[in-house]
């Protein structure tokens, strides 16, 4: 017989065993039909169900069928214990659900390798730079001429493509108004067949598409694009879409599932980079990635030492033409590190920038699912004492130890069971919740987040831990109990000890996730309420971009035309709006003093009146005035005149600026203003000068767009978005909306990370509270029942209520006290792996220690008192009598 | 009570085999008639030890059980050697004949 029939056989007990009934009685039909007497043939036979067990033994596999009775009786005790066994799985549920979360988040941005042909090979270029705040960082921007120069470099060891950021543009597939937002990304045209991707419509890109600047207008769309978008339509190869000033052609759709290099972004469209025409000469813009995928035979440090010295000499060559440079930055500039890390799972911002906030709530959900086991436990061990008895019988009737642990764990099991399936279900639907958290509706973080075998084996390998880590030690315990002492009856002195251990380790936990959860929630509180320097209130930026580059005069006409709208008081045109993210970035000097003492100022050109309507006040001097010279005229804010002015006020003194190739200019200080924060908060207030909006000589020389800040009347000023927009379109030129926000939105957006962390970390804090509460309140409550005896004895002997309610809560408080210290040190020795997430918090602020301990204090006192006033209202004659 | 002849250790499997390799597609108790039939009454199998035997002989495939519907209409199960069946009866038969053999030559010359 088969093992597969035995394990059929399990599930068709009854009918195995009536079979061998038949056979049997058919036996014994013969011996009568043979003349032998009834009885005696009975007797000669033996025990009918002695037999018939005998034999289903040799037809079932024994341990499957143990497992399937232990399952029902496990079942049966779930059913009993219905408030217990809800609670259990419902917290294993919370808990799992959460980890199962997070894992799916780092698992889709982090883990997941991308799907192409060789992820393994794949390599991101990188190079060390320091930041503003003078930290160091990787950078992987590199410009296209320098791009081209490696790519040859390293020939016929490595294959290297550029894909450009995944940016959002406008695009429409039929006239002007009908504008769509799309997320476009360049791409070399051979990284298709680099990555070694197939079509699923159309062909894709080549490298004979990606030859000559602006010459190739075709598109490739992404599978997911093609089905959101555009219905999946088959006849959607050689249809057309408008960009900018190219008109694409679709040739093609790519594989199901892949959505770019970029996790976090899903590419909508990918057009080759010999589009991006002007960028592709210039050795000044960094806007591409550069994507090494090493031959089989190649050696990754190989290659990197060979594109290390590309990089060096391009830089030997730029700082040539640098003036106004220290000789340190220079030389940090040359010496940058050049690193090619593995990049199997894509690269992109949210994945630097969340990549330790990730962990960290991963971390944190572990602990959270272990505060949890650990509560199961001790709901276990409990049950294993009041089932101490029935384990005795059974140990004393012959069962042996593994199948007694096999009994418990179990239903173990069963519990853990359930709570996985509510666990994924509440994964699946708080994934992308968590998801839509990480950044504003208009550019949404978007990832694909399959349910596929990597969650199903998370699950599954999450399920055993999660039995062994709550069901391992309650059932070793239930099985290694000796039949004369349960018999005997009275208290368990080791299971209560391991009860307080895991007591122990749940304060430790529940305290750490409170204090980090604290330093979270603190770091988001002082930089969302960092003094900004300007109004946010009934404040709308309205960014205008028009199609060539209209005179002055148009964009003053704009101006005009917003300001006829009923509602709105003010309209300031400027180059953007502040917090959005962009920064202009001048070197200034004192007349006559060397390039090398040039001063790092923020710029930003805005039109007269533009203070008014930010609510920038003015300090001394004037406002800028629409006959100022816009090359020569700026008002400085306080902490550029404290840094460059000390004790003299500027107003009327000049400093220089160079334009254009060591040209310098004189700038007059018209006036000082108030300071404001010009980027992130995080990074504070910088020196900053504000010239005249006419003063257009960025990059690209005449203005293309503008950012209208516009005051409304009314609090919400995203109601006149209809009516502005309307104005827009009016004024001809080209012109149309790029983007409508609410300046609180743009502020709000600075601290989207902050927000999402403390966030998270408080909801974690908030169940870790519930889930130790309840674990105190379990622990103390068993203690209090199993001690009722001892209790009672006290009482008769005249012991005070105080002295009782003491006796029995000291082990526990001694658990808070360790607990939490414990929990503290760890706290305190995280903190240098927070240290980036955080901003103007130190662990040892008194305030970030002290909320945990209160927190916790309050929730053990509340925990405590039932058990406790069961504690003191033992009556001793009831307990004495019933013994 | 009286020692039971047939107590040789795991000389039952070896007959059971044996008579289904004569006579095939026997049920339980005509296997256990043909055992005491072709011993002439010597051995008699002990009837509690015979359908457990069968089963462990079924279940490590030596033989095979099928129902069949008896002239009487009742279901009845009878049993046949299978392959590998066969094969263990020629072990089983040539260890039996060394054993026995064995024993004879002591009994012989001591």
């Amino acid at each position: 017989m088969s093992l597969r029939t035995r394990l059929g056989n399990v599930f068709r007990r009854q009918q195995v065993a009536d079979e061998i009934d038949e056979e049997l009685q058919s036996h014994l039909d013969q011996a009568i039909e043979a003349g032998r007497d009834p009885l005696e043939a009975k007797r000669a036979l033996g025990s009918a169900l002695r037999l018939r067990e005998e034999s289903l033994d040799t037809k079932l596999a024994s341990w499957l069928d143990s497992l399937r009775s232990d399952a029902a009786f496990g079942l049966r005790l779930l059913r009993k214990n219905r408030v217990a066994s809800a609670a259990a799985i419902l917290s294993l549920a919370l808990t799992i659900g959460t980890s199962t979360a997070a894992f799916r988040l780092i698992d889709a941005i982090l883990l997941r390798p991308l799907p192409v042909a060789h992820p393994e090979r794949l390599h991101l270029l990188t190079y060390q730079f320091t930041d503003q705040n003078g930290k160091k960082r990787a950078g992987d921007s590199f410009d296209y001429p320098l791009f081209r120069q490696l790519r040859s470099a390293v020939a016929g060891q490595a294959d290297l493509f550029a894909i450009s950021n995944a940016g959002r543009v406008d695009l429409t597939y039929g006239s002007d108004q009908e504008m769509e937002p799309a997320f476009r990304q360049y791409v070399s045209g051979w990284t298709f067949s680099a990555l070694g991707l197939q079509p699923s419509l159309g062909r894709l890109l080549t490298a004979e598409d990606d030859r000559q600047p602006g010459a190739h207008p075709v598109a490739v769309l992404s599978h997911d694009y093609w089905t959101r978008r555009l219905g999946g339509d088959p006849k959607v190869i050689g249809r057309t879409f408008r960009q900018g000033n190219n008109l694409y052609e679709i040739v093609g759709v790519g594989p199901a599932g892949f959505t770019g290099t970029q996790p976090g972004t899903i590419t909508d469209i990918f057009v080759p980079t010999m589009m991006n025409a002007g960028f592709i000469g210039n050795s000044n813009w960094g806007w591409i990635r550069v994507w090494v995928q090493l031959r089989p035979e190649a050696s990754a440090e190989t290659v990197r030492q060979q594109l290390a010295a590309g990089v060096k000499q391009q830089r030997l060559e730029k700082v040539k033409t640098w003036a106004g440079t220290s000789p340190k930055e220079i030389d940090d500039y040359l010496n940058a590190n050049v690193e090619l890390p593995a990049a199997a799972s894509g690269a992109s911002g949210i994945e630097r920038e969340y990549r330790k906030a990730l962990l960290i709530l991963g971390a944190l959900a572990a602990l959270l699912l272990l505060i949890a086991c650990a509560n199961v436990a001790n709901l276990m061990l409990a049950q294993a004492a009041a089932r101490a008895q029935e384990m005795a019988l059974r140990v004393s009737i012959g069962a042996g130890r593994v199948r007694l642990v096999q009994l418990v764990l179990m239903e173990s099991a069963l519990m853990a069971l359930a709570a996985t399936v509510l666990g994924a279900l509440f994964a699946w639907w708080s994934a992308p919740f968590v998801v839509s958290l990480l950044n504003p509706p208009d550019n949404p973080v978007r990832l694909l987040l399959p349910t596929d075998w990597r969650f199903l084996a998370f699950e599954l390998v999450l399920t055993a831990a999660v039995v062994f880590l709550f069901g391992l030690v309650p059932a070793l315990r239930a099985s290694g109990v000796q039949p004369i002492d349960a018999m005997r009856g009275g208290g368990d002195p080791h299971g209560r000890r391991l009860m307080n251990g895991l007591v122990l380790a749940q304060v430790a936990f529940c305290f750490l996730i409170h204090f980090v959860a604290g330093l979270f929630v603190t770091t988001f509180d002082r930089l969302s309420h960092q003094p900004l320097g300007f109004s946010a209130e009934r404040l709308l930026a309205l960014e205008v971009v028009s199609k060539g580059k209209p005179p002055a005069a148009v964009w003053a006409e704009l101006a005009d035309r917003m300001r006829s709208v009923p509602g709105v008081q003010r309209v300031s045109p400027s180059e953007w709006a502040l917090m959005g993210g962009n920064a202009w970035v001048i070197d200034v000097r004192m007349p006559g003093l060397t390039t090398s003492d040039g001063w790092r100022v923020y710029l930003l050109s805005v039109a007269p009146g533009w203070l008014e309507t930010m609510g920038i006040a003015l300090r001394s001097g004037r406002d800028l005035r629409s006959t100022d010279n816009p090359e020569t005229t700026a008002l400085v804010n306080e902490a550029f005149a404290k840094r460059y002015f000390a004790q003299e006020s500027p107003v009327g003194k000049t400093f220089e600026r160079q334009v254009n190739k060591g040209k310098m200019v004189q700038i007059t200080v018209a006036g000082v203003v108030a300071d404001a924060l010009y980027e992130d908060p995080r990074v504070g207030i910088r020196p900053t000068i504000y010239m005249p909006f006419e003063t257009a000589d960025g990059p690209e020389g005449a203005r293309d767009r503008a950012t209208f800040m516009v005051k409304t009347a009314s609090p919400d000023p995203l109601a006149l978005a209809g009516a502005l927009r309307h104005q827009v379109q009016q004024t001809g030129f080209g012109l149309r909306v790029s983007s409508i926000d609410t300046q609180q939105q743009i502020v709000d957006d600075c601290t989207t990370r902050e927000r999402f962390l403390a966030l998270l970390s408080r909801f974690f804090a908030g169940v870790a509270l519930l889930l130790a509460g309840v674990g105190l309140y379990g622990v103390l409550n068993y203690s209090v029942l199993q001690r009722r005896r001892e209790i009672g004895i006290r009482m008769a002997l005249g012991a005070q209520p105080a002295h009782v309610a003491w006796k029995v809560t000291a082990e526990v408080a001694a658990m808070l006290v360790v607990g939490s210290g414990v929990g503290l040190a760890a706290g305190i020795g995280s903190e240098r792996y927070l240290e980036t997430l955080l901003y103007a918090v130190k662990a040892t602020d008194w305030a970030i220690i002290a909320t945990p301990v209160a927190t916790l204090l309050v929730a053990a006192i509340l925990a405590a008192l039932p058990p406790l006033w069961h504690a003191i209202r033992v009556d001793p004659a009831r307990v004495l009598r019933a013994e | 009570m009286m020692p039971k002849p047939d107590s040789l250790q795991g000389s039952l499997d070896l007959l059971v085999l044996k008579i289904l390799s004569r006579r095939p597609r026997l049920h339980g108790y005509a296997l256990m008639t043909a055992i005491q039939e072709i011993s002439e009454d010597v051995l008699r199998v002990e009837e509690g030890s015979l359908y457990p035997a069968l089963h462990r002989m079924e279940e490590a495939g030596w033989v095979q059980a099928d129902w069949v519907i008896k002239e009487n209409g009742r279901r009845a199960r009878i049993y046949e050697l299978t392959a590998e069946g066969r094969q263990r009866l020629a072990v089983e038969q040539s260890r039996w004949e060394a054993v026995s053999g064995a024993v004879n030559r002591v009994l012989r010359m001591a």
